[in-house]
Order: C-alpha cells, then structure tokens, then sequence
C-alpha cells in the first residue's frame, strides 16, 4: 500500500492510499495526520493550514508562500514511508441510543426489511463495535464504519428535510450521528441526547478520526435527564483509553 | 456603538477572514467568496484586511450608524448614497449618526463588500465571525431590525483612496480563461471528455450560492462512476456528481465530498469565476500546480501593493462627490420593494 500523491489544486494536496473503504488503510492515514500536525507543530514542515484524514487519503491545504507543493509532496511522502508505530492508543466513547421513536422513524420499518425483530435489530447495531473513519460534510459529523452486513442499508431516494441533531441512523454502509440538524437521506434508528457538535461548550468536538463507538439503549426518561445535562453544556460521555 | 440594518437585501452576512484549522472537524471555513475584495474594502476603513464585514449579493440594504463611522464598498460597482447624495465605490466615505446609507445591486459582478471602521464586532464563534449559513455556525442571513456591535476606531483617521486610479472598486478581475489544475479524480474521465474542458464554452447558472455554483453548457460524464470513497474537498474543487454536470465549491462548501473532482480552479482565479455574472460564458485553462502556485504569489504580493498603497481622499466641502450627487440617476433599491433573490440555492449534498 504504498501511497501516492496527487494534486488538489495550487494550495493543497492528496496522498492517497486506496480508493475503497479499508481500515488498514484508514488507520495509517489517521496515523500520518497525527505525525503531520506534530511536525507541522515543532516548526519541521512549515506553511501546513489544515490536515484532513478521510476514508482513503490524506488531504494538506498549505500556503504557497511558505511552503511549496514540490517539497511538500517529498516530506508528506518521505513521512507516510516510515513504518507505522503499532498499537496506538485510543479512544472508545459509549454512546446512549433512545432506539425508535419519533427520530428513530425507521426502525420498524428496517426491521421489517431485514426480517428481524426490531429488538434484534437493536441488539445488533448495539453490539456493534464502531470506528470513525473521518469527521466531514458538517461540523463534527462522524462517519462510523464497521456495522455488520446485515446493517447496510440503501439511503432513502428523497431525502428527508428536517432531521434532527443527535439523530442515530444508516447510509449505505456506513453508520452516523447527526451532529447539526439538516437534511439527510440517510435512515434513522434512534436518538442521542450526546451533542457531536456545541460551539458554545469548552470542547466544541467530541469525536475525532480513529476513536471508536458503542451505543447502549436508554429509555425515555433517561433520554430526558441526559439531554437537560447536555443543553446545560455538560458533556455527558468521558471515553475511555483502549488499545487498538 | 452599533450598526442598525434598516433593510436587509436576500444575502447580507458577516463575514471575516474565515474559520481555519478546523477541517478535519468537518467545519468549512466560510469567509468571504472574493478575498481581496474585502480585503481593500477593509484597508480603505483602516481594517485589517481579515476584518469583520458584511458580503452581500443583490442589495444590500439600508443602514445608520449610533456614531460618525468611514465605510467603503468594493467588489463591484454599486449605487451608494448618503441620504439623498452619491457617493462612489472603492473609496471611503463618511456615515453620521441621523445619516441613512443605502447601497444598491452590484454592478457586472455577483459579490460585493461593505465595511465599516472598527470593523464588525459580533461575538466570534470557534475563532472566527464569518457566517457559514448551511449550519448556522456563526449567525444567519440578516434581516431588518438586526443591530451589530462596531469596535472602536479612530475618529480622526482620514477616509482613504487607491493610490492609483487604475484600480477600481473591483480588484483583479482579469479576462482570459480561468485556469484550472487537473485532479484529483481527473483519472475517472476519458481523454475526449479532459478535452472538454479547454475546448468548449462553459456558462454560468443561476444555481449558485456561497457553497457552490453550477456550470452549464458542457457534460463531462464519468467513465469510472460519479460516486468515490468521500475524500478531502477544497474551495475551487470542480465535483462532477452523475448528471455530469460540473459544480465548483466556494467558500461555505463542505469539507469532503463522494463526487470525482476533475480538477481544482486556480486560487488566483476562484474569486473572478465566482464574480461572473449568469449567463457569461468562459472556457478553462489548464495549468500545473507549480504555476498557479507562482500566479498566486505574484497576486499577493500585488494586493500588498494595493492595500499599503492607499492614500488620503480629499474632503473640501465642495466635494466632487457632493457635486456629482445634484444630478441623481435612478436604479437605487427603494425600501419596501419586493427583492427576489439573486440566487437560487445548489441542491444539498447528502452525507
């Protein structure tokens, strides 16, 4: 998987290292981030703005004025080189799911789709171990992968206008929580009362790239109690430290 | 120390330097769509070019000050007035309190700027107090009624003009093809559609936000699919969704995107593609990395030149402004008139 480097235009590039969902791949491009913006942070590489890990690449916007795409591209590829330190450390966030409902719409009728129960289907995706591949398309917005087959879902043909922040739900084979409220096509199973995304709380973003997920059922009046302490600016989960 | 917005036009939003740094969290930087433009209209207050100013498309509105304020407005030529007299774009003027400033549509251009000195002082929102109006991180559109907080500023500081008269209201805005840096995706298309893009017309649609706009004229079908793995988007991105129709993200677009990019426009010329009118037709051109690299650097360099080049405007009472102003023409946006908006929004794109 060796990476190779394409051009984003005059003010940033892409290293790309696959063009499917792969987790190795993921895993080193989240890696790589990490060791961009420590050398980016000591002054070694100059003139980086931005460093963004997606599913399959590495994209580095940087200011021509300090800092050139040529020397850049040799430094990001003589950096993604080096082999990747094994047995990172990481970050596992147990995420409370008030299951159906009115923002869990869909849920009786995925399980309809899938010939299970809708306690089945509860139980699955809350057994799932989930990790995020990137954080994109809307503030602090995580795309989860990892669900079982059985979970992949097509999104729906019209997508649907208003749907709200905290909303848990499926795209395809991918897995989400809404961060901010919008339009989605994606189908929806339940609810956090966790905020993804609070510009007005000390830590504006709780996921990052490379953390993992597992949701819990909560029932209405926990869901309640959770979301006063959240609209209070309370961050209501503290992850916890694994080994990946 | 406020502005009051009297009326407001269809697109009238805060915007400053932008949102940095925070991509990889999925938040766009907003920020103004055409750069130097704010740039000069803040020098010509006395700002910092990054300052906090109000981008609007169509009219922008009616406004008055609580205290003597320098405004100016680049980007476009536009109608101004204070109260009943003209006054002109790309220069600096000054707004009294009791004096209502009215500014009408941009003229051959889409996206135009008004700054007040002090700059706009609305509490910053991670970092920054530009309006990304898709999420509402950092305000909405204005409306009639708004008040914004103005810092402080230095009363005696004189109203200021280019240097040179060459320079218009309108930095840059040069003619010739728009250039284009080929990837990342160019790959997903045959050689005859690459071809394309330097031989046929393109035009400009009315679909077009601050997210993105919508070309028209020419399909550039994809022959390994319009759906990718989502990676990493840029503002000049060119995203080629099924239809094969092109659309190029702007300032507030997202931060990653599941269409093929065919290519990336230039930074030098994002801004001047931005400002053409609907309708207009252009074609690209294709240049390497390293080029628009030194196109860009000799642009900044050019703006620096501009801002630091500015100097003092005479203000006699017999001012040329105020002569000019006995003989009104018409096309100023009277209040109360029914706006309809400039632009129509680009479909949403879906996680």
């Amino acid at each position: 998987m060796t990476p190779i480097l394409l051009p984003c235009g005059d003010s940033a590039v892409t290293l790309q290292f696959g063009e499917s969902v792969d987790a190795g791949a993921n895993a080193r491009i989240i890696a790589l981030a990490a060791e961009v913006e420590a050398a980016s942070a000591s002054g070694a590489l100059a003139g980086v703005l931005d460093i963004v890990p997606t599913y399959r690449s590495l994209l580095v916007r940087y200011d021509p004025e300090l800092v050139r795409s040529a020397d850049l591209g040799e430094r990001l590829l003589a950096l993604a080189s080096r082999p990747p330190s094994p047995g990172q450390a990481g970050r596992l966030w147990r995420v409370p799911c008030l299951y159906g409902g009115e923002v869990g719409q869909d849920l009786e009728e995925m399980a309809r789709m899938k010939g299970l129960t809708p306690d089945a289907l509860i139980a699955l995706h809350s057994g799932t171990d989930y990790r995020v591949y990137m954080i994109g398309f809307a503030p602090g917005f995580a795309y989860l992968g990892g669900q079982p087959e059985i979970l992949h879902t097509p999104r729906l043909p019209k997508p649907r206008q208003n749907i709200p922040r905290g909303a848990v739900g499926i795209g395809g084979q991918q897995g989400n929580i809404n961060s901010v409220a919008g339009p989605s096509g994606w189908r929806f199973l339940g609810w956090t009362p966790l905020r993804a995304f609070d510009p007005d709380r000390a830590e504006p973003f709780l996921f990052r790239a490379g953390d993992h997920i597992r949701f819990h059922p909560i029932g209405p009046d926990e869901a309640r109690a959770l979301e006063a302490r959240s609209a209070g600016g309370e961050t209501i989960v503290t992850p916890e430290e694994i080994r990946t | 120390m406020s502005l009051e917005i009297l009326t407001a036009g269809p697109m009238l939003t805060v915007q400053d330097a932008g949102r940095f740094g925070l991509r990889h969290m999925g938040v766009s930087p907003a920020g103004p769509i055409d750069r130097a433009a704010m740039a000069l209209a803040n020098a010509l207050v006395g700002n910092d070019p990054g300052a906090a100013a109000l981008e609007f498309a169509g009219p922008a509105g009616r406004f008055r000050c609580d205290r003597p304020v320098r405004f100016a407005v680049a980007g476009a030529d536009c109608p101004l007035r204070i109260d009943a007299r003209t006054v002109s774009p790309g220069e600096s003027h000054r707004l009294n309190p009791g004096e209502t400033l009215t500014v009408g549509v941009p003229e051959g251009a889409v996206w135009a700027y008004l700054a007040f000195s002090g700059a706009i002082a609305s509490p910053e929102v991670l970092g920054s107090r530009a309006t990304h109006l898709r999420s509402g991180v950092g305000g909405r559109a204005l409306g009639a009624g708004d008040r914004l907080p103005l810092g402080e500023d230095n009363p005696e500081a004189p109203c200021l003009r280019p240097g040179l008269r060459l320079e218009a209201a309108a930095p840059f805005r040069e003619t010739g093809p728009i250039r284009l840096i080929l990837g990342p995706q160019d790959d997903h298309f045959a050689p005859e559609v690459i071809a394309r893009l330097t031989g046929c017309d393109f035009t400009v649609t009315p679909q077009r936000d601050r997210m993105a706009m919508v070309l028209g004229g020419v399909e550039l079908p994809a022959e390994r699919g319009h759906d990718i793995v989502s990676d990493g988007t840029v503002p000049g991105s060119v995203q080629v969704p099924g239809s094969g129709t092109p659309l190029v993200l702007l300032a507030e677009s997202q931060t990653t995107g599941g269409y093929p990019k065919i290519g990336t426009v230039a930074s030098v010329d994002l801004a001047r593609l931005a400002q053409m009118p609907v309708g207009a037709r252009f074609r690209f051109a294709l240049i390497s990395a390293r080029e628009g690299e030194d196109l860009w650097i000799a642009r900044q360099a050019r703006l620096r030149r501009l801002l630091e080049g500015l100097v003092a405007r005479p203000e006699g009472l017999l001012r040329s402004d105020y002569l000019l102003s006995c003989d009104l023409v018409g096309g100023f946006y009277a209040p109360g008139e029914v706006v309809r908006p400039v632009t129509r929004p680009v479909p949403e794109d879906r996680p």
